[in-house]
Formats: C-alpha cells, sequence, structure tokens
C-alpha cells in the first residue's frame, strides 16, 4: 500500500507526457462549436473605446465579417494581432472584437499601442457575452455570414497560413452565397 | 572555419559527455578508483570544449559573420557590440548552447570542488549530470545546430528583436539559465542517492548549498525579468502570469519548498522522501519549463508543429529524464528509512506546511499554464488563461503561507508551543493589524485586499524582527551581550532573517502597485499639463531623434509637486529601422513610495500626442524585496556548516547510528 503512493509522482507523469505526445501528433486547432451554422447569440455589448461603437448580434450580418475575442493580458492576442490590421486594409473585412475579461484601461491602452483594426469593440469584463459565445480562452476567431450565422470558430492565435489556407477561401466562399 | 570547429567541439563534447555518463556510473558499483576519477577529468573536459563552441559562435556573432545562418537570422551589423554577445543566446539555438554550457559548468564545479564527497556519490552525481548533458548536446547536434551555415551569405543581418536589445534583458537569460541548471545539480543528487539507496543529514548538507546557489541566481533571474517587463513593455505592469514568466516561477516554488525540507533532512534526518521527490520535481519543472517555452509551444503556434521532428526529441528527452528518475524513485524510495519523528505543531511541521503551500502554490501556477496545451491536445488550439484565473487561485493560498511564515521560526524542533511563539508574536499582531487600519484609511474606496497585503508584510517583517530579538535575548540581556549574540549568529540564521524580509517587501510592492495605481491616458498638445497622484506634469514637447539603429519620438515632461520644479521625463517612442517593430521607452522617476512612469504614444493628426502617465506606489519595493532575498541567499550560502570541511564528514559518520527509528 505504501509503495502504490510512491509510483503516483509517475503516474501523473505519464498521464502528462501522453497529453503532451498527442498533442504533437495534432495540428488541428480547429474546435467544433456547437454554435457551427446556428444563428450567432444573443448579446449586447458597450463600447470598449470612448465614443466607440459597442457590439450588439444586430451588428453582425449584412456582409460577411469576423468576430475576434481578445485581451489585453493574453500574450498570443498580442502575437495574432498584426494579421488584422492586415486584413482589414487587403480585404476589406469588417473586424468586430470582444474585449473579454479585460480591464477598461489597459485594453485601451492595449489598442492605442498595437493600433486598432476592429470596426467595433464590444466590452465585456464579466465575460457575459463569452459565455453565450462558449468562449474557452482568448484568442478565438469567428467568421460570421452575411445572414448573420456563426460558420467558423478557430481557437489560438490566427496567422498567415490558417488565414491564407482557411479563413479567406472561407470567406470568399460565403460572399458569393446569395 | 571557427564556425566549423566549434560545432566539432560540440560534438566532442557528446562523445566525453557520453563516456561521463558510463564510466564513473559503472566504476561506482565495481568500487574501481580508476574509473570514478575518470568522471571528473571528463567533466572538466567537457566544460573545456562547450567553452571553446561557445567562443566560436560568440566571434561568429561579434564579426557579424552572415555567412553563419544564426548571426544572419538574429544580428546585423549596425547592432552595439553589447546586444551582438547578448544576441547569442537571444534565439532558440544560442541558448540551448548557453544552456548546456551553464550545466556542464556545474558539472565541473563538482568535478573541481567535491572532495569532500564520498567517491561513489560524486561519481554518481557526475554520471546523472552527464547523462543529462548528453541529451541535450545530442538535441543540439541532431535539430539546432548554431553552426549551421547559409550560401549565398546575405548581405546583412536580420536584427534581434528590438524588445531584446535593452541591457536589462541581454544578461537575464544567463542570470535565469543558471538557476535553471543549477537545480539539475540537486536533481544528480537526488538521483545517486537513489542509486545509493541512502540519503542522510550529510546529503542534505551537501545539496543545501548547490540548492541554494541555484535559487539565488533563479530569483534574481526572475526579478529582473520581471522589472525589465516593467520598465520595456511600457505599461507599467510587473507581472504577467504568461507562460514565460511561469515556466520559471514554478521550479522557484517548488526549489523554495526544497530550500526548507533539505534543512529538516539536515537537522531531524526527517521528510527524506519527500525531499528527494522535490528534487526530481525542481528540475524537471525546469526542464518542462525552459522546452515549453523555447520550443514556442504555449506562445506561438508554429515552432513544435513545424517542426516535429524538435518536438519528438524534447518529448522523448523528458521523458527519459523526468520518467526515469521518477521511475527509480517509485522503486527506491520506499526504501529510505524514516528519521526522527516529529508532532504536527513543531518546526518540522511548519516546514511541512510549508512545503504543501508551495506545491500547491506551484501546482496552480502548472495547471494554469498547461491547461491550453491540455486543451489543445483535446482538438482546441492556444488559448491563455490568464490573470483573472491566478488571483482566483494563487493569491488565497498565499494568506496561510504568510500567516505560518512568522510563527514556524519560533516553533522548536520536535515538539513546539503554540501558544510561546504567539505570545512572542502579540506585537507583530498589533502592527499587522495598526498597518491594516493605516492602509484601509489612507485608501478608502479601494481594494480591500491592498490593506490587508500591507498587514501581512508588517506581520512577517514584524515576526523577522521578533524572532531575532529572541535569538539574540534582545532587552533580556545586556545590550552589549545581545550585539555579540547577533554577531555570533550563523549565517543561514542571518540569511533566513534577510530572505523573509525580503518576501515582506515583495508583498507589500506587489500589492501596491498592482491594486492603489493611478493612471490617465490622454492626448496632450505640448503647453497642456495633467495632474496624478499630488504630481503635475508639463508637456514641453516631442521631438524626432535618430538612434544607431532606430529612430524615435522623444517627448520631455517637466514635473512639479506644490509647484516646486521636481524631475524631467523624457520617455521616448523608437521604431526599428530593419525590421520596422516598435517599442516604447518609459521615462520612470523612482522613489520610495512610488513611481512615477510616462509612455509617449504617437503624433495624432491636431498636433498632440497619446499620453499615458502611471503613479505606481511601493512599486520599487518588490525589486529590493527581491535584492534582499538574493542577499539571504548569498549570505545563508557563506555559512560555514555548508563550507567544505571536516564538521560535515565527522556527522556523517554519527548521522544514520543517530536517527530513531521509525
Amino acid at each position: 500500500m505504501k509503495r502504490a503512493l510512491f509510483l503516483i509522482p509517475l503516474l501523473l507523469f505519464i498521464g502528462l507526457a501522453g497529453y503532451l505526445g498527442f498533442g504533437l501528433t495534432r495540428d488541428a486547432r480547429i474546435l467544433p462549436s456547437t454554435l457551427i451554422d446556428k444563428p450567432a447569440p444573443d448579446f449586447d455589448l458597450p463600447p470598449l473605446l470612448p465614443g466607440g461603437q459597442g457590439l450588439k448580434t444586430a451588428d453582425l450580418g449584412g456582409q460577411v465579417s469576423l468576430v475576434n475575442v481578445f485581451a489585453s493580458w493574453c500574450v498570443p492576442c498580442r502575437a495574432e494581432h498584426p494579421i488584422w490590421a492586415k486584413v482589414t486594409k487587403d480585404e476589406r473585412l469588417p473586424i468586430y472584437g470582444i474585449n473579454w475579461k479585460d480591464k477598461r484601461p489597459q485594453a485601451q491602452a492595449w489598442l492605442e499601442q498595437l493600433g486598432n483594426p476592429y470596426a467595433r469593440v464590444g466590452f465585456d469584463p464579466d465575460n457575459k457575452a463569452g459565455i453565450e459565445w462558449g468562449v474557452y480562452g482568448a484568442p478565438e476567431t469567428y467568421v460570421v455570414d452575411r445572414n448573420g450565422r456563426v460558420r467558423f470558430k478557430y481557437v489560438g492565435p490566427v496567422f498567415e497560413e490558417t488565414l491564407k489556407n482557411t479563413i479567406l477561401p472561407l470567406v470568399r466562399k460565403l460572399r458569393e452565397e446569395s | 572555419m571557427i564556425a566549423e570547429l566549434g560545432h566539432f567541439a560540440l560534438i566532442l563534447a557528446l562523445c566525453v559527455a557520453v563516456a561521463q555518463a558510463i564510466l564513473p556510473l559503472a566504476g561506482a558499483s565495481r568500487r574501481d578508483a580508476g574509473w570514478m576519477a575518470a568522471g571528473s577529468s571528463a567533466a572538466v573536459v567537457q566544460l573545456l570544449l562547450i567553452a571553446a563552441a561557445f567562443a566560436a559562435l560568440t566571434h561568429a556573432f561579434v564579426t557579424s559573420d552572415f555567412s553563419v545562418k544564426l548571426v544572419a537570422e538574429n544580428s546585423h551589423s549596425l547592432k552595439p557590440l553589447i546586444y551582438k554577445i547578448s544576441g547569442v543566446w537571444g534565439n532558440h539555438e544560442g541558448s540551448m548552447l548557453l544552456w548546456v554550457l551553464i550545466l556542464a559548468l556545474f558539472g565541473a564545479l563538482i568535478a573541481l570542488f567535491g572532495g569532500n564527497l564520498p567517491p561513489t556519490l560524486r561519481a554518481r552525481v557526475l554520471s546523472v549530470q552527464a547523462m543529462i548533458g548528453a541529451g541535450f548536446l545530442a538535441f543540439i547536434l541532431a535539430t539546432s545546430n548554431p553552426f549551421a551555415r547559409l550560401f549565398p551569405p546575405p548581405a546583412d543581418g536580420n536584427d534581434l528583436n528590438p524588445l531584446l536589445q535593452d541591457p536589462g534583458l541581454a544578461f537575464h537569460p544567463p542570470v535565469l539559465y543558471a538557476g535553471y541548471v543549477g537545480f539539475s545539480i540537486a536533481f544528480s543528487f537526488a538521483v545517486a542517492a537513489l542509486i545509493e539507496g541512502r540519503v542522510d543529514a550529510a546529503w542534505a548538507r551537501w545539496v543545501r548549498p548547490w540548492t541554494l546557489l541555484a535559487w539565488s541566481f533563479l530569483t534574481a533571474g526572475i526579478a529582473l525579468g520581471s522589472w525589465w517587463a516593467y520598465y520595456e513593455l511600457g505599461w507599467g505592469g510587473f507581472w504577467y502570469w504568461d507562460p514565460v514568466e511561469n515556466a520559471s516561477f514554478m521550479p522557484w516554488l517548488v526549489g523554495t519548498a526544497l530550500l526548507h525540507s533539505a534543512v529538516v533532512v539536515e537537522r531531524r534526518d526527517a521528510l527524506k522522501s519527500w525531499t528527494i521527490l522535490l528534487a526530481i520535481l525542481t528540475f524537471s519543472l525546469s526542464l518542462i519549463g525552459t522546452f515549453l517555452v523555447r520550443s514556442g509551444v504555449l506562445t506561438s503556434v508554429h515552432a513544435f508543429a513545424t517542426d516535429p521532428g524538435r518536438g519528438v526529441f524534447i518529448l522523448a528527452l523528458l521523458v527519459i529524464a523526468i520518467g526515469g528518475s521518477l521511475a527509480l524513485y517509485a522503486w527506491r524510495a520506499p526504501q529510505l528509512k524514516g528519521g526522527g519523528l516529529f508532532a504536527p505543531l513543531s518546526r518540522e511541521g511548519a516546514l511541512l506546511l510549508n512545503n504543501l503551500i508551495l506545491a500547491t502554490a506551484a501546482a496552480t501556477v502548472f495547471i494554469g499554464t498547461l491547461y491550453p496545451l491540455v486543451l489543445e491536445a483535446a482538438g482546441g488550439g492556444k488559448v491563455s488563461v490568464g490573470p483573472p484565473y491566478y488571483n482566483a487561485t494563487f493569491v488565497p493560498l498565499m494568506a496561510p503561507l504568510v500567516a505560518a511564515m512568522a510563527v514556524g521560526p519560533m516553533l522548536a524542533w520536535k515538539r513546539g508551543d503554540l501558544s510561546g511563539a504567539l505570545g512572542r508574536l502579540k506585537f507583530a499582531a498589533a502592527t499587522a493589524l495598526a498597518a491594516l487600519a493605516a492602509a484601509s484609511a489612507l485608501t478608502w474606496g479601494r481594494p480591500v485586499l491592498g490593506a490587508i497585503a500591507m498587514g501581512a508584510a508588517a506581520w512577517i517583517a514584524v515576526g523577522v524582527f521578533a524572532e531575532l530579538a529572541g535569538r539574540i535575548r534582545l532587552g533580556d540581556l545586556p545590550l552589549g551581550q545581545s550585539l555579540a549574540r547577533a554577531r555570533g549568529m550563523p549565517r543561514s540564521a542571518w540569511g533566513m532573517t534577510l530572505a523573509h524580509l525580503g518576501l515582506a517587501g515583495i508583498i507589500a510592492g506587489a500589492a501596491g502597485a498592482a491594486l492603489w495605481s493611478e493612471e490617465k491616458i490622454i492626448a496632450m498638445r505640448p503647453g497642456q499639463t495633467v495632474d496624478l497622484a499630488g504630481y503635475s506634469l508639463l508637456f514641453e514637447g516631442a521631438e524626432s531623434r535618430n538612434g544607431p539603429n532606430y529612430t524615435s519620438v522623444h517627448g520631455v515632461f517637466a514635473v512639479s509637486r506644490n509647484r516646486t520644479p521636481v524631475t524631467k521625463l523624457e520617455p521616448e517612442k523608437r521604431r526599428y529601422v530593419v525590421g520596422g517593430q516598435e517599442t516604447t521607452e518609459a521615462a520612470i522617476r523612482t522613489t520610495a513610495a512610488g513611481d512615477l512612469y510616462a509612455v509617449i504614444g504617437d503624433a495624432q493628426k491636431d498636433g498632440g500626442y497619446v499620453v499615458r502617465i502611471y503613479y505606481k506606489p511601493l512599486v520599487a519595493w518588490i525589486w529590493a524585496g527581491a535584492a534582499v532575498m538574493v542577499l539571504g541567499g548569498l549570505m545563508s550560502l557563506s555559512d560555514r556548516r555548508l563550507r567544505i570541511g571536516a564538521p560535515a564528514r565527522r556527522e556523517r559518520d554519527l548521522a544514520p547510528d543517530a536517527a530513531p527509528a521509525e
């Protein structure tokens, strides 16, 4: 019985190593979401920036758009951030931001320092909209079609590769849909 | 040519490390003095070879030899010399080379200064140390060769990430690595002890100085990194709970637990298998941390995914090193003889409580850091749980630790007198309550946690002094005799006093800066004034300037308080020419009461600038506290008992018999 106790650290580590090994074999960062092909959830967030616009369900739709969940404390968000400026410029694709579990001054300073690519930024300090959207953590990115339905969810930072191979082709396809 | 010599030296170092891993271990089991002694010479040769390889890489960086791929990717001819040198370790391959260099350095130190160790223990320690070294040398040579050439060589390099071009960060990695890697010694000692099947007070006495040394380096490294983040990232935060920081913080927490539990092994011959486990875990966390971060698996998606070879190699090394040592632990640790018994309310009991809390704290940080990875393994992507998680888990755990910290040193070994200890802490409790009340009154309406933290800091600080006063019997004996007792106090006791005092400073500083800070973010035009925390800042204007490899916007603020001029603050925003990246150079005025912190942003169309001004109360106490903590570690390290000498040997012979049976 006492010996079994000494096995615990080893067993825990084997579990961890298994997880890490499994992680190595996976490259899919696409998380199935119960929201896929359903209308975007009901939410209504106040604006983050003074004089800016907030974000609510009715703002989505009309045209294909991206919704990006970010926070100033989130390092991967910082890593993916430059790509959004490029997307708004090159693709004329509106990106709506949900500033998640953040503090207002820090989030404002973050956008001021790194640039603000978002057409609208909703401020969600207490995870109100986050729960509706089923946010796991920051960053997350959603593609919403012109009927306001969520078509795609991506968890983790978006880089060139994912943008070119997955998101932009989908956006083009959705634009062609009537 | 020099790069090829460096590559060759690295290959030779791998061969030497393999020999060093096998010969002394075999020698120790065959009691062959010659084979065991071979380990010591091999350790020194291995160090010389890796140092030669490191020198070759440094030469390529200093002379801007862009035919070496690593130099072309991470350096630039216009860069100042200090950043050419720090560029050597500002990338994956070079930092791995620095890592094995420090590992070999510690191995050689054992070989050179381990003369008082029993030959079999020393041989086994050196052998385990060489196994780690051989694994990582093979990793470097197989997947991360720093000497790879590039043909044709480019005209100039890509430059180092400008955020890293900073004196604070240039020397942060070597200090941090000395801490990380230094724990390899405790690991090697633990594995060697498991092989020998013997852990006693003398073992703890040999491990402690190495652990103290590594711990002091790691403390200094973490503090340097936090200080850098504070002044360079431009938003006045000092701790972000990001994976890179957590990777160094987890070994620190468990290493701190190890320092305390090794005391129990040394004094009371108890908690042996727990101490061995902590020694293994501390270095394992260093390994996991270094590689999760270095491989980029947590912060950027690509490193692991696009180079699965590297990832698989790293994982295999982790499995062999950690899995192997834990398997050995599961097999051999149950046979370690238990030592002295103790009541729950005793010095041992308090140290055990400290250990459990620190280990739990490390586990919460571990889960917070690894959760995103686990999520990814389950099919998700990379996410970050961030400060909200840590505020809810880590911070509450610190309360019992702080409460017990002042009491523990007052308790006697074996069976302590809690009411007596609390009686001696009456004054500390009163001061803590007074500090809490004063802080609440001063900061009414702001987070009450801040006032509680001030109370906690006062509790620890006054508790430390109460313990010191009791030790030197201040007020009990004439002052001269008390001072004589203070002079005669062991250095390790002074070390504890300082380290605990340092923590009080860190708690006060962190709480003040995190909970009471004030800030203003506004657009200002030259001639305008902004008021914050009693200071008045007049924006005199901004101009463009040129640096060696950047251009900058340079702003000037005249700071006054009650109409008396105080200082000038000159923040900068730099744009690096080669890569186009931007960095902020905050201007900071530091006082003991708090820092005034100014950052200038982009020019606006109307001639104004976006300006951020922060007031961070007590923030300097964080780093002052950390410095005092490191000083405590070094003070303890200089204790006579921990130095090489005869008393240790005499006690070793006595210890096994002196220990009562369980």
